[in-house]
């Protein structure tokens, strides 16, 4: 039902029940916001949404109020500015004055707030807190002081999550964000997921930068650099370059990251095609030979970590395939080591993923095949476009080149493991093949493609019915879990990403990114499988010649990882 | 007595009373409200007040009395009839003779008072009154109890048998009237009626919002819910005040009473109390009361066989102030932190895990029994102008007696002060706090408004539960500001800017006003006074854009103190001084040259060592060093340091 309010004495729409910010962004009107996030509850904690409503003695939230009638708001009267200036003040009398050396200089929400407020004077006596930095996390670092309490860190992994690594601690003015008994968060329940880091207005919650080991790295003529990069890195970095949300600069990162220095620039799609390949005959193997089923992808380290903390019992049932990534540095450190003749000590390994949670994979002991890690740095989107910066370059995306030799090619369906759905529908193309000896002939899933929590699939492939399960949100996999577990679901495959919507929403990926870049993005992704000739894993010429040598060794041990429980104050 | 009430079930005949006149039951009545008597009975006042004075070892000592003189009598813990700076209280009844009372009966006086008191020979100084009955032989010469101003003052409705019972003997309730309303409204009446009861008699919420109860219930009892739940606020955290301790230590039946019947009512079948885990003696006196309530099944399923089911659950609050907010309230039983949630949507609507939920504070709860049993004429006919019924307070501070009163709604403070803290005149009261550690600060100037929620309100006087705290001369009223300031600021619960910061960073620009200008730089002046300019502004954004009612009227110490005692904060402020002598940091001290004697004992302790002087020759005092800490003042055997 439409509502008629007036908003600074001009009459908009409103439909009922719906808050006041709603409405006011709906007809194109601002206030500003700190705590707000879309889709969550509203909690009212930061008063910069105040507008002064007539009837109301103070002044009002206008993302927790709702319309139930008509309304009188002035959203820039002066007692309201004057509100809103003072609160912001405050917050920054309490902040450290050092904007010049923090890491989110630039993207700064609380920044912005700043200069668009014109805060140029210091109204009240800075009085600093110097609080303990956390770097304890292998991809996460907490910097109390610089937080602001906003509490989107915390609503995020509790109520999208349902991890709830992170809490209030402390009360009245020494309140700050922490974990469980305030330990750290290396030995908290978190799962590294970033999605915390992609809501924080501040450099409260940032990655562990390993900038500086490539740096070093690239600076040491006797390390052979090698640098391979994820399908949600090329379809979300062009927006760190002030390119609209939504361009696939694959084949431009490659030309560009040549350019940087590095010794050989790949695509992580060959071991994403060899990634999808094993995984379905895993699947065929557990489903001949009854189990256990279902069978959990083990692409996402964030969804590993939540299982090995969260449900040991079904460790076992998650597919023991490595994922691409490390998939991609066991081949480079290997086979390709070896055709080159390079000692594997010298290579250093750069993986570039939307993901926080990877940093930890790589360092994880358990998926390296020798006593050298299979990637040695990870980096995140937004840490490559600034070594980009540092090099001094910008993403050029008039020139291309193809990913170096010896992986040259990847599937198209190998790029969809970027978002949700996009493995499961990868991997019915090649279980159609493995099953039928035939291509598939609808490639396009559109089940699998829209915008859902948990999505359900199910395949008629030769005489059996294979049913999928595809989900999103680490909240939603808890969920699906338990009503697998106790009997209320049964499925052959099920597909986990912690972040919503997949990787293109990655910890990783830039941060402050406009309205629906994440649509643009996914849209992207589904395009250049369109686009591309390779449309199925196994048609990809890269990949023949390591299965021909997987099979001249009978060995797959350098794909092959495990899992094991781990303990953490939940 | 034990037999003779179980095996008849007087309990059930009592509150069902099916049988007419029942000369059993009458028995069983008086002799459980003490009014036969066939030996002594020596009543010792036992709540915590009682406690604290040393009624324990009073009661050691009656008992050891007893023993060594061969006197058969009983021996029975009661509540605490209130003035609590009479406490330990001994109340006697001899058989045929009035019940008298005697105040201060510390371990050491129990001899003195009962030798005198068998012997017929009365120590008077001890006495307080009698209770007159007319059953009974008076004592000569003794005043009728209810005849002193601190009780003639008083309109008794909730404390009317406060200290005269064992608190949890729920035999005693019920010969004295009680669950009466309750079994009425299970056998009689339908949830609606008891909201229109309550809704008519214009109860006001006593916890301090003053939201009309009855309109409360009817809108939970109109929302449809597969469960809902009432809410006993009983995390009483202003400070000074302890109305709801003394009220649940005193009538946790009355309590128990009220939130079965508001359950009833709002269709809830579970309730809680939220306590504060330090109220010791309330939680078990309350634990003792719940678990006889349910060994008479008046809680539990099926109760009075009327088919209804209720139970209550008693919840440990940790003491956070701000957990006395509902929503908050509702956060922490549901095993969240304890902070406010933004309004909308309301309790009511969706409370404690999203059911709809009723939050009453114990005070309103207990007034629910009476205006059941008597109706809302009844209730409506006590007040004197907008808000009706009574009023619990609770008389802390510089006064003269310390204690705990029921008021008629509608009498002024001074009229409270006069008669129950006991003042003669208001000159030696400087400014008195009400409303609790956010309320306000008025001088006696305000002191004829009346104890209405109304008249307050327009008055910007926050009347809150209740807890009025006195000051006399020898307050700083920046100090005090500067202290509640501190204690909200500890207790804000972090969430929102304003309350989180704001009040922070007001206690930092008074903590600065009240600290030495010795040895600080030009700047520290200037931020001295940019602070004073600001602060008022600052208060006003707090209270204007604070999530809930612990930031929005957390500057009202300040600003009410500045409103009323402004002269105080100039002079602080512009001439450096503190006239109460509270603010140690204002304070110089010098020696008198005739007076020293050259001790060498203050130089020798000054911590910063600012004292010069040869050993027998007068010592002189280095201001520039001098941190204003007072141990020379202290120490000086001569007096010749003095303060200016």
């Amino acid at each position: 039902m439409f509502l008629n309010i007036e908003v600074n004495n001009q009459i908009i729409k409103a439909d009922k029940g719906e808050t006041i910010l709603s409405a006011l962004n709906r007809n194109g009107m601002n206030v500003p916001t700190l705590c707000f996030l879309k889709e969550l509850n509203p909690t009212g904690a930061c008063r910069m949404c105040v507008v002064e409503v007539e009837g109301y003695e103070n002044l009002i939230t206008a993302c927790s109020q709702p319309i139930e009638g008509f309304m009188k708001i002035q959203t820039h009267s002066k007692r309201v500015l004057n509100a809103r200036k003072t609160n912001l003040e405050l917050l920054l009398a309490n902040h450290p004055d050092e904007c010049l050396y923090c890491i989110r200089n630039g993207s700064c929400e609380l920044q912005n707030l700043a200069q668009s407020f014109n805060i140029n004077e210091r109204k009240f006596k800075n009085k600093k807190f110097t609080l303990k930095v956390d770097k304890s996390s292998a991809a996460i670092v907490k910097e109390t002081d610089k937080c602001i309490l906003c509490g989107r860190c915390i609503r995020i992994c509790d109520e999208v999550q349902d991890v709830s690594a992170l809490c209030f601690i402390k009360k009245g003015s020494s309140t700050t964000v922490g974990t469980t008994l305030n330990k750290p968060l290396s030995h908290s329940n978190c799962i590294l997921c970033g999605q915390c880091i992609m809501v924080c207005p501040t450099a409260g919650l940032h990655e562990k930068s390993h900038t500086p080991q490539v740096l070093e790295a690239m600076g040491n003529p006797k390390k052979h650099t090698v640098i391979f990069h994820s399908s949600s890195v090329s379809v979300s970095i062009a927006e760190e370059f002030g390119f609209k949300a939504g361009k696939d600069v694959s084949i431009s990162l490659n030309s560009t990251l040549k350019k940087l220095g590095f010794n050989k620039v790949f695509e992580v799609g060959v071991a994403s095609d060899i990634y999808l390949i094993e995984l379905a005959e895993d699947i065929i193997n557990r489903t001949q030979n009854k189990g256990p089923l279902p069978l959990f992808s083990s692409c996402c380290p964030a969804w590993i970590q939540f299982a090995e903390q969260y449900f040991p019992g079904i460790l076992t049932s998650i597919s023991q395939i490595k994922s691409p990534q490390q998939i991609m540095g066991a081949l480079i450190k290997s086979k390709y080591a070896d055709d080159l003749n390079l000692n594997n000590k010298d290579i250093f390994t750069i993986s570039v993923m939307p993901c926080i949670a990877k940093k930890q994979e790589a360092i994880k002991g358990n998926t390296s095949i020798s006593s050298f890690s299979d990637v040695d740095c990870v980096l995140t989107t937004r840490e490559l476009a600034s070594l980009i910066k540092i090099k001094g370059f910008k993403l050029d995306d008039t020139e291309t080149q193809l990913s170096d030799a010896p992986f040259v090619n990847q599937s198209s369906a190998s790029k969809l493991l970027g978002t949700s759905g996009g493995l499961t529908e990868s991997l019915i193309r090649i279980l159609h093949h493995k099953v039928t000896g035939k291509d598939i002939n609808e490639i396009k899933q559109s089940k699998l493609r829209i915008s859902k929590g948990i999505k359900e699939i199910s395949v008629m492939l030769g005489e059996t019915t294979y049913n999928f399960a595809v989900v999103n949100g680490i909240g939603n996999a808890r969920k699906l879990i338990n009503d697998i577990m106790s009997g209320k679901k049964t499925y052959h495959f099920v597909e986990v990403m912690a972040c919503k919507e997949g990787c293109v929403n990655g910890g990783g990926q830039p941060l402050l990114s406009e309205k629906d870049a994440l649509k643009s993005r996914i849209k992207a992704i589904y395009d250049s499988d369109e686009k591309e000739s390779i449309k199925f894993p196994y048609k990809n010429p890269s990949i023949s010649e390591f299965y021909q040598a997987f099979t001249k060794s009978g060995n797959k041990n350098i794909l092959i990882t495990n899992y094991k429980e781990r303990t953490v104050l939940k | 007595m034990k037999n003779l009430t179980q095996n008849d079930s007087y309990v059930k005949n009592i509150l069902l009373g099916k049988n007419g006149k029942n000369s059993l039951l009458e028995e069983t009545t008086s002799i459980l409200t003490f009014r036969k008597n066939s030996k002594p009975i020596i009543f010792i006042g036992s709540a915590t007040c009682g406690i604290v004075a040393g009624s324990l070892e009073t009661k050691l000592t009656l008992i050891e009395y007893l023993k060594e003189r061969q006197i058969d009598a009983e021996v029975v813990e009661i509540g605490c009839s209130c003035p609590c700076s009479f406490e330990p209280i001994v109340e006697v009844k001899l058989p045929g003779k009035n019940r008298i009372s005697f105040k201060n009966i510390t371990s050491d006086k129990v001899e003195a008072v009962l030798d005198g008191l068998f012997n017929n020979d009365l120590q008077f100084n001890n006495v307080i009154g009698q209770y007159f009955d007319e059953l009974h032989h008076p004592w000569e010469n003794v005043i009728n109890i209810s005849d002193l101003p601190f009780f003639s003052a008083q309109k008794r409705i909730l404390l009317k048998n406060s200290g005269l019972y064992t608190p949890e003997n729920i035999l005693q309730y019920v010969a004295t009237g009680g669950y009466k309303s309750f079994a009425k409204c299970i056998t009689q009446y339908k949830p609606q009626d008891i909201c229109n009861i309550v809704e008519e008699s214009q109860l006001e919420g006593r916890g301090g919002g003053g939201y009309q109860t009855g309109r409360k219930w009817n809108a939970a009892l109109q929302i449809a819910a597969g469960q809902k739940y009432l809410i006993c606020n009983a995390n009483e955290s202003d400070t000074g005040s302890f109305i709801v301790r003394r009220l649940i230590e005193n009538h946790p039946h009355l309590l128990i009473e009220g939130i079965a019947i508001a359950s009833f009512a709002i269709g809830a079948s579970k309730a809680y109390v939220f306590i504060r885990n330090d109220y010791n003696k309330a939680i078990e006196v309350l634990s003792k009361a719940l678990q006889q309530a349910k060994e008479y099944e008046l809680i539990g399923s099926n109760i009075l066989n009327s088919g209804t089911n209720f139970s209550i659950v008693l919840v440990q609050s940790a003491g956070a102030f701000v957990c006395g907010e509902e929503t908050a309230l509702i956060n922490s039983i549901a095993g969240k932190r304890g902070m406010p949630s933004a309004k909308p949507p309301f309790p009511v609507e969706s409370g404690l895990f999203d059911f709809p939920t009723v939050v009453n504070s114990a005070e309103t709860l207990c007034n629910i029994p009476s205006i059941i049993l008597n109706g809302p004429d009844w209730f409506k006919s006590f007040g004197k102008l907008n808000s009706f019924g009574t009023k619990l307070i609770s008389i802390a501070g510089k006064t003269k007696t310390t204690g705990f009163a029921e008021i008629e709604m509608g009498v002024s403070i001074t009229e409270v002060l006069e008669n129950i803290a006991g003042f003669e005149s208001q000159e030696e009261i400087k400014a008195l706090q009400i409303g609790g550690p956010n309320g306000s600060c008025i001088p006696p100037s305000l002191f004829s408004i009346p104890i209405d929620y109304q008249l307050m309100k327009d008055k910007e006087i926050r009347m809150g539960s209740g807890g009025i705290v006195l000051f006399d001369d020898t307050t700083c009223m920046v100090d005090l500001a500067k202290h509640y300031m501190k204690f909200i600021k500890n207790e804000s619960c972090g969430k929102c800017i304003p309350c989180r910061e704001g009040t922070r960073k007001m206690f930092e620009i008074l903590e600065n006003i009240t600290i030495s200008q010795k040895n600080e730089g030009g700047h520290e002046t200037l931020d001295r006074f940019k602070g004073v300019m600001q602060i008022e502004s600052l208060a006003n954004v707090i209270s204007d854009t604070s999530l809930c009612g612990l930031g929005k009227y957390s500057p009202n110490p300040f600003l009410s103190t500045l409103k009323w005692f402004r002269s105080e904060y100039e002079e602080h402020i512009f001439d450096r001084k503190c006239k109460a002598g509270v603010c140690q940091h204002l304070k110089s001290y010098y020696i008198h040259v005739e007076k020293c004697t050259g001790c060498n004992a203050c130089a020798v302790r000054c911590p910063a060592n600012a004292i010069l002087g040869n050993k027998l020759q007068p010592h002189f005092i280095l201001q520039e060093l001098c941190t204003s800490c007072g141990i020379c003042f202290e120490i000086c055997k001569f007096s010749s340091i003095s303060i200016q």
